[in-house]
């Protein structure tokens, strides 16, 4: 049993305590206790369930590796699941919950897959859910969904907020302990920009606690000094609790910053995602402890050695009155010095070595502790705490010679070196046989784009694992207790029978154990990388911290392969799990996206609007009344444009100012039709096609003056299509002397539309806008009821129409003006499903209905704005192809239900027979489809195989539930074939 | 002219640094040869000069700064852009050259305070630590395009276009929020 010791804690505050709740059980910490010390020095050894066979779970480790340890933690809007006990601080009314489990920690049903292990070994999914086939979407899958998992998913919006950051530095340190701190101090005194990161609250890492001079001083002494002098020069930047979570290509990093964590609902962020550049990454990340594989080593109560020191030197916590340390290394010596100083009782030191005779061994029989030499554990007992542990020789089969009792089991496989920083953009390693571990190789560091280190690993990080070569890489001297060489231990006991691999671990939280590994070896795995996803060794949200190096030596073994053969798994960022909530940071809510205003959107949210995305604009969809449909607000918004004037908000046109001596030839290009020879005061409307020939934009031209031209696009397509002037401009024809503008929002337009616009702008006066002074297709500039106003006399609805543009910032007052002069002629707002009616009775397209990127300009009868005499433009070589000059491509006609009602969109129309798919053959498809007010029926347009020359015909369109509308092909000009409304 | 309005009318906020929209500006894009004798002679009539690359040059109220190899902002009082462009016009006419009014396109912010730095380092990846008074950076703040540049002690102006004025306001808004502080 675990409980807090008297004194010590070099981290706590005893005068602060903090009250926190573990499954709604009220207990007590300090400030300075992780979660997870806060939880052991309340007696909670147990603290969750294992994911695949529910085995009772307690705290293995102390920092990020930990595999076991995580709950949910908060509640409701601050819920947040699988939350590291041993990384997250205690802060007064933390609500804990452990995972995993039904009904309850103590008691968990789930608990009987344990007893069932032979029917879950590697590969259960793919070995079980294959037959009868029916039964995964039916039978497996909704079980393996209900117990898939850790924790549960939150219910409600999370209401903390999150940023990001950026920064920029010479020289980026991850790591705060005794070899990152004496790196960046060298750096800082060269002048550079340094900045320092350390993923936990404390400087120093594991110095303080394992102990040691350096450079005359206590390393604790050592370490504040350090601090002090980095705090003190303006060059050096140094951060708590932010983890370098990855480095990626060009020394970019993500830096990972718990800012309100511990202080929920105070204002703050809770987490800050740093965005770094750095021109030098230094990885003083150190090393993580590797647990031993023997029977039952996931008893609650079997933990590193390290950790077992930490929690006592750190947080005054004991583990357990007797424990035993299992090692095949000395540094867990210093574990069992720990628990002598802290005056608890050390049962006995299992060393699997045949000779443990170095200082730290004799020191230790020096205080009477046993020291059993060439032995191992064969067992532990115990299930939801430890209770003793089975002796066995290392060497044999696991027979049993001694029986030990115990509460706690302190274990040492030996060190690994944190290399995924050094890893995450190509850095390579090289395997260490003297020290049995993967260390860097400084030969092949991840490289920059002038082939230059992009890191550099020091430290424990670099394979130094003793403060005096740690810190003589820094040119510091140091001393600390001499260590004998370890022996690599990858199974205890070395020829363990099946019923001990059964029950030995190697990756705790996907409960993978080195039965499995060796399975995956039999059944033909020879690939790391595909052991792993077959076994899910090193798959958890731990990423394999504890089992990467342990499972790969047990497949080298099973394999019969040195280790470096096998290689490593590949390590990926980030190096812990970091929030969603910082990596969308503030967008979220009103910021999600942004989103563009015309400068007449107020008006329209108050007057009642539905909205229509467009691109990131809002576009008026329609203005319904009180008591109005959509359908119906549409319908009005029509008959009154057609019979009085109706309002458009057309600011959201795309607008481009193209200028130049070269402009005209430009245009020729750009556009399938002529530009050059449009008179100045002129429009045109004009085609835009891809280089494949296909239409990808549409609108009205301007010739401005002798060598301008204002180009409207499509609303979406504004800074698409500029770009496109620009690539052809600055990659292409980079001798054009050409140069353009988006003008897109410099204007507020607005089209007025219908047989009295004439009337209202009139009356607005300021400007001739007669049918002689201002004729179809032409534009004007002036005043118009004292804005600055170009008009242009274009129309697309097919009704006598003026779009007028106004700089922006005048762009609500003339909206509002509009409304004001027209009251009398009936003026109403109309919005962009009323505009897509029109244009459909007209029978003019739409870029994106009748277009969809596999139609030319020649499919839709545009054949007329398609020039002839050019010699080129962008599109015309790709027209030329067989396939689009195929008479059997598909044309556009206007089509009518028999019955008047409206057709579905997008529905094809069946030809007879069927294809290899037992499909029916197809002939065309519907483009567009509404009900028109004004003819007071359907009307579509589609795309039909040879359809122009087959007017009057009558094709099918099945539609849902079995039923065929059929369909008349009619030309697609509805309304007004000859033009006179709108050229009046 | 009547009734322009800038996009929010001149919102402000206050958190750890006070964001304003700074309302109307006069703005003109000039495209030409940056090493036109004509362009030089023409803003030396107006007080300036071509800037260098990525600077900005500030005199009496007016300011021009460098956005591309081709590509110059002339900022004015908003009334006094249509006669500027119209000048800078005539200057140019006998050159290939684009000169037009933009000042209704955007919309001007400004962030003011001892920490107004840090309200743009959480938005633009701009190392403001080295970022000097004259220089404009062509940039972005989290999804828009922008350009900035250090306007006063303790105060960058940070321009957008007019349509996202409302979501560069909640961007200033959120990234200045007490408690939200950096250093």
């Amino acid at each position: 049993m675990s409980t807090r010791l008297a004194k010590g804690g070099r981290l706590i505050d005893r005068a602060k305590p903090l009250n926190f709740t573990f499954n709604d059980k009220p207990l007590r910490g300090y400030a300075g206790d992780t979660l997870a010390s806060a939880l052991l020095g309340a007696g909670q050894v147990m603290l969750g369930r294992s994911f695949k066979y529910h085995r009772p779970r307690g705290l293995v480790a102390s920092g990020v590796e930990e595999p076991n340890a995580l709950v949910g933690l908060g509640r409701n809007a601050r819920f947040e699941p699988d939350q590291r006990t041993t990384t997250t601080e205690l802060f007064e009314g933390a609500e804990t919950r452990s995972q995993n489990h039904w009904p309850s920690l103590d008691f968990d049903v789930g608990e009987i897959n344990d007893k069932l292990y032979k029917f879950f070994p590697a590969g259960f999914y793919y070995k079980t859910f294959m037959f009868p086939r029916f039964a995964w979407k039916h039978l497996f899958e909704p079980i393996v969904r209900q117990s898939a998992g850790l924790g549960g998913v939150p219910r409600e919006a999370d209401v903390d907020r999150y940023e990001q950051a950026y920064a920029y530095t010479d020289v980026l340190v991850a790591g705060g302990g005794v070899a990152g701190l004496a790196a960046a101090l060298r750096e800082a005194r060269t002048g550079k920009r340094v900045m320092v990161l350390e993923q936990t609250p404390h400087w120093g890492g594991r110095a303080p606690v394992d102990g040691g001079q350096i450079d005359g001083q206590a390393a604790a002494d050592w370490i504040s000094n350090a601090v002090q002098t980095l705090e003190g020069m303006d060059n050096v930047t140094l951060r708590t609790r932010t983890m370098l979570a990855g480095l990626h290509d060009h020394g970019y990093a993500i830096g990972y910053q718990s800012v309100g964590d511990a202080t929920p609902g105070d204002g703050r962020p809770r987490h800050r995602l740093w965005r770094i550049r750095a021109g030098l990454t230094i990885t003083a990340t150190g090393a993580i402890e590797r647990p031993l594989a023997f029977a039952g080593n996931d008893v609650p109560g079997v933990m590193l050695a390290g950790a077992v020191r930490d929690y006592i030197v750190n947080w005054g916590v004991s583990p357990g009155d007797r424990t035993v340390i299992v090692t095949n290394n000395d540094d867990a010596y210093r574990t069992a010095l720990a628990v002598l100083d802290a005056g608890l009782t050390v049962a006995a030191v299992i060393d699997a070595r045949e000779h443990a005779s170095g200082p730290l061994a004799q020191k230790l029989r020096e205080r009477g502790v046993r020291v059993l030499e060439g032995r191992g554990i064969a067992k532990v007992h115990g299930r939801k705490a430890v209770t003793g542990v089975a002796i066995c020789a290392q060497a044999g089969e696991g027979g049993v010679v001694e029986q030990i009792a115990c509460d706690c089991v302190a274990m040492s496989g030996g060190w690994s070196p944190v290399v995924h920083l050094w890893s995450h953009c190509g850095g390579k390693l090289t395997w260490d046989n003297t020290h049995a571990m993967f260390r860097p190789d400084p030969d092949r560091p991840p490289l920059g784009d002038a082939g230059q280190p992009l890191a550099r690993a020091v430290g424990a990080a670099n394979g130094l694992l003793t403060l005096p070569e740690i810190m003589a890489e820094a040119d510091l001297p140091a001393v600390a207790e001499p260590e004998a060489p370890l022996a690599p231990v990858w199974v205890m006991p070395a020829g363990a029978k099946e019923a001990l691999k059964f029950k030995s671990f190697l990756d705790y939280q996907n409960d993978v154990k080195v039965s499995d590994v060796q399975l995956a070896a039999r059944e033909g795995y020879e690939s790391v990388e595909h052991t792993k996803r077959y076994t899910t060794l090193g798959m958890a949200t731990d990423q394999g911290k504890l089992s990467n190096i342990n499972g790969l030596a047990v497949l080298s073994d099973a394999l019969g392969q040195p280790i470096p053969a096998t290689g490593t798994t590949t390590f990926r960022p980030p190096y812990t799990p970091i929030s969603f909530g910082a990596i969308a940071a503030e967008a979220r809510g009103e910021i999600f996206q942004p989103l563009r205003r015309t400068p007449m959107h107020a008006w329209h949210e108050s007057h009642g609007v539905a909205w229509e995305p467009v691109g990131l604009w809002r576009r008026p969809y329609t203005y319904p009344r009180t008591g109005e449909s959509h359908r119906t607000a549409v319908n009005r918004e029509i008959t009154n444009t057609r019979s009085n004037v109706g309002l458009l908000d057309a600011s959201t046109l795309g607008k481009i100012l193209v200028k130049g001596p070269d402009a005209g030839r430009f245009l020729d290009l750009m556009y399938t039709n002529m530009m050059s020879t449009l008179p100045v005061g002129k429009c045109r409307y004009g085609l835009m096609c891809n280089d494949n020939g296909f239409l990808m934009d549409d609108g009205v031209v301007v010739r401005l003056s002798e060598d301008s031209w204002l180009c409207h696009t499509t609303s979406g397509g504004a800074d698409r299509i500029h770009g496109h002037m620009e690539d052809w401009l600055q990659c292409e024809w980079w001798d054009f002397k050409v140069y353009t503008a988006n003008l897109t929002e410099q204007f507020a337009q607005v089209a007025v539309v219908g047989p009295k616009a004439r009337l209202l702008l009139e009356k607005l006066g300021g400007m001739d806008v007669s049918a002689e002074a201002l004729p179809f297709m032409t534009f004007a500039e002036g005043t118009l009821g004292g804005f600055d106003a170009r008009v242009f006399r274009i129309s697309f609805s097919g009704e006598l129409s003026y779009e007028i543009a106004v700089p922006a910032a005048q762009g609500l007052a003339f909206w509002q003006a509009l409304h004001d002069a027209g009251a009398e002629f009936g003026a109403m707002p109309y919005g962009t499903e009323a505009l897509h009616v029109m244009r459909a009775e007209k029978g003019f397209i739409m870029i994106g209905d009748e277009s969809d990127g596999t139609v030319i300009p020649q499919d839709l009868g545009l054949s007329w704005a398609i020039s002839k005499k050019k010699a080129d433009y962008i599109g015309k070589r790709a027209q030329e192809r067989s396939h689009m000059t195929d008479p059997d491509r598909w044309q556009l006609v206007g089509l009518e239900t028999l019955d008047g009602l409206v057709l579905p969109d997008g529905v094809y129309a069946v030809a007879d027979g069927y294809n290899a798919n037992g499909q029916r053959h197809t002939q065309g498809r519907v483009t567009s489809t509404y009900f028109s007010p004004t003819l007071g029926r359907g009307i579509a347009m589609g795309l039909v195989k040879h359809g122009p020359a087959r007017m009057g015909e009558v094709l099918d369109f099945p539609a849902d539930k079995g039923a065929v509308i059929k369909a008349r092909i009619v030309d697609p000009v509805f309304y007004d074939k000859e033009g006179k409304k709108q050229n009046v | 002219m009547s009734d322009a309005v800038s996009a929010l009318n001149g919102q402000t906020h206050d958190g750890f640094a006070r964001v304003a929209e700074a309302g109307l500006r006069g703005m003109v894009t000039i495209r030409a040869d940056l090493g036109s004798a004509a362009l030089a002679g023409a803003l030396a009539a107006l007080g300036l000069s071509v800037p260098a690359q990525r600077g900005i040059v500030s005199a009496g109220g007016k300011a021009v700064g460098w956005m591309s190899p081709d590509e110059l902002l002339l900022l004015c009082d908003y009334a006094q852009a249509p006669q500027i462009a119209a000048d800078l016009t005539s200057a140019l006419a006998d050159e290939h050259a684009l000169v037009t009014v933009v000042s209704d396109a955007r919309a001007l912010f400004t962030v003011q305070g001892a920490k107004a730095d840090q309200v743009l380092m959480k938005l633009c990846p701009v190392d403001f630590a080295t970022l000097p008074e004259g220089e404009l950076r062509r940039t972005r703040a989290a999804q828009v395009a922008a350009a900035l540049w250090r306007s006063g002690p303790d105060e960058i102006s940070i321009v957008c276009f007019r349509s996202v004025a409302g979501y560069m306001m909640g961007l200033l808004e959120v990234a200045s929020r007490k408690g939200g502080e950096i250093f």
